[in-house]
């Protein structure tokens, strides 16, 4: 008895220090934040006025508002997609080879650990006009009209999602190996065996196989792409999201909303309204991961 | 294997990684490039020099962001170390009451984004005077929920008997952890480490907010801010980020194992 209760006091300090930073450094300030959105607060009065849904109010009416969140969407919508598609067919070809896979697979990672402000800006550099970018300079070697990139609005957030996706690449192509090698060869092969061509065997046992990394990987991309906000902050002039806001995702929004104009209260509430999209799309995937999948 | 399909994969997979590596390589390659040389269309430079990292080096705050970024990167890493294992251990290998309910605590907290916290951690830093400082860089990054999640899963796979075994040769219980458990688990920790290191030395966005004196500014705030200043000199500004990558591929030459299994170990968070 004695010694059990020393291993339980023993497990409560442990425990102390973590748990008090997870209260008073994650836990009480998603509260905090949360309050703040009631609040009209401009960081330097002592007075935090209550005014309750005023600023949810405010920030739906306001335009740049609107815009940063359908922005945050398109990024999504046009990130997410490219991504997984890609991962998983490099996925499958880095799966069909024997010799140098590992050596392939690093490559890949490269972009993932480069730091993504100097992604940005060597990106910025190649969007550039002709003759400084080199991407244009490609283009138009090769007889192919030139593109505006960052400087267009129409082509600004989709050159944008294009860095990312760069980024992101080798994270999942890494995370869809993995999956395809937990996958028992038996099962190809007596398909094979059946009949069954390389198309057949794709749809019907390799993918659904995946399916819960599939799963897994949209919704980590899915989050990542909606707290989009390094590469615009740097990609664009003075950090604005421009040009004319096409670029400004919600993060950026949020950041200027606090650290510019000093408006918590309406930042705050923007936070929560990300934060609620994240927690459906998280809830989300533990429903549909958490059921089992058939072999 | 047919072997059309495996060629055709060299093929294809050759073809990309030139896309993957160019971006990568053109900003090392501009670097070492004469201002002359920048806007040409040439991707060698034709009289590589290293007088781009001499003015960088002379001209900015860059040695002091570099010492930034490492003292914030190893620390955090060291922090992280320490009580995710230890969180990880106590809820692996002691039973007490409440223990679910912790673990389940922290793991929710995963669910909270960054962007909700950094307003109420301003206010915080600025109440409690950590603006500008080391501290007010590296305290939320000092303990992480998917680190304890990682530990956790590696703590479970020891055997009770060899804590037990230790008790009765009278060690204490947090020299069993540390020079029993600790040593069992390196891998875990070694991948857990790296992807720490990285991590911190990329972060952006808190450290753009509580650094605001330039001298505190980490790597890369300080690349952005240098970056913005010098729209004009790109082979200065390739210069830079080709600096704050350094350590990185360092690390990547050397720990490309661990970091392939960091990255993978992230996907069992589903």
């Amino acid at each position: 008895m004695k010694l059990r209760q020393k291993k339980v006091l023993t497990a409560y300090m442990f425990l102390s220090l973590p748990l008090a930073f997870f209260i008073f450094i994650r836990f009480y300030p998603m509260i905090y934040a949360f309050y703040i959105s009631f609040t009209n607060w401009n960081i330097i009065s002592p007075v935090k006025k209550f005014v309750g849904i005023e600023n949810y109010v405010k920030i739906f009416q306001d335009e740049v508002f609107r815009i940063s969140l359908f922005n945050t969407l398109k990024y999504v919508i046009l990130g997410v997609p490219v991504v997984i598609i890609l991962s998983l067919g490099l996925a499958l070809l880095l799966n069909n080879i024997t010799k140098f896979q590992s050596l392939y697979r690093l490559v890949y990672v490269i972009p993932y650990i480069t730091p993504l402000v100097a992604v940005s800006w060597v990106w910025r550099w190649m969007y550039q006009r002709p003759p400084i970018g080199v991407i244009n300079n490609f283009l138009s070697a090769i007889g192919l009209p030139t593109g505006t990139f960052l400087s267009d609005t129409a082509q600004a957030l989709p050159s944008i999602v294009a860095t990312t996706v760069w980024v992101e690449l080798g994270y999942c192509v890494i995370i869809f190996l993995a999956g395809l090698q937990t996958i028992p060869k038996e099962y190809i092969e007596a398909a094979r065996i059946d009949g069954a061509n390389r198309r057949q065997v794709l749809v019907r046992i390799t993918i659904p196989l995946l399916n819960p990394v599939i799963v897994f990987l949209t919704v980590m991309e899915t989050i990542i792409f909606l707290r989009i906000f390094t590469q615009v902050y740097n990609m664009t002039d003075q950090g604005s999201g421009g040009p004319l806001n096409s670029t400004k995702p919600l993060v950026l929004y949020i950041y200027q909303k606090a650290f510019k104009s000093f408006e918590m209260g309406t930042a705050s509430a923007a936070t929560t309204i990300l934060f609620l999209i994240i927690l459906g799309i998280t809830v989300l995937q533990l429903r549909v991961l958490n059921k089992k999948v058939q072999y | 294997m047919d072997k059309t399909v495996k060629i055709l994969s060299y093929v294809i997979l050759t073809l990309l990684i030139v896309v993957m590596v160019f971006p990568f390589v053109w900003m090392v390659l501009s670097s070492l490039k004469p201002f002359r040389e920048v806007y040409r269309p040439k991707i060698l430079p034709e009289n590589p020099t290293l007088s781009n990292y001499r003015q960088i080096l002379s001209y900015s705050l860059f040695p002091k962001w570099f010492l930034n970024s490492l003292i914030v990167a190893l620390s955090t890493t060291l922090s992280v170390l320490f009580f995710d294992s230890l969180v990880g251990y106590t809820l692996a290998k002691f039973k007490f009451p409440g223990r679910n309910i912790i673990f389940i605590f922290i793991l929710s907290t995963l669910m909270i984004p960054t962007e909700m916290l950094i307003i109420p951690w301003y206010v915080m830093s600025s109440k409690l005077g950590w603006i500008d400082t080391y501290w007010g860089i590296m305290f939320p990054g000092m303990i992480t929920a998917f680190g304890i999640f990682l530990m956790r899963q590696f703590m479970e796979t020891i055997p009770d008997d060899l804590l037990d075994a230790a008790r009765i040769d009278g060690v204490s219980e947090f020299g069993i952890f540390y020079k029993v458990a600790l040593p069992l688990v390196k891998p875990a920790l070694a991948s857990l480490a790296i992807l720490n290191f990285i991590g911190n030395w990329n972060a952006f966005l808190w450290p753009l907010i509580v650094a605001s004196n330039s001298k505190m500014y980490t790597l890369p705030v300080g690349l952005s801010y240098f970056s913005s200043e010098n729209l004009m000199r790109w082979e200065l500004i390739m210069t830079g980020a080709t600096v704050s990558t350094f350590p990185l591929i360092i690390i990547f030459l050397i720990f490309q194992r661990q970091i392939i299994r960091g990255i993978m170990l992230s996907g069992l968070k589903g």
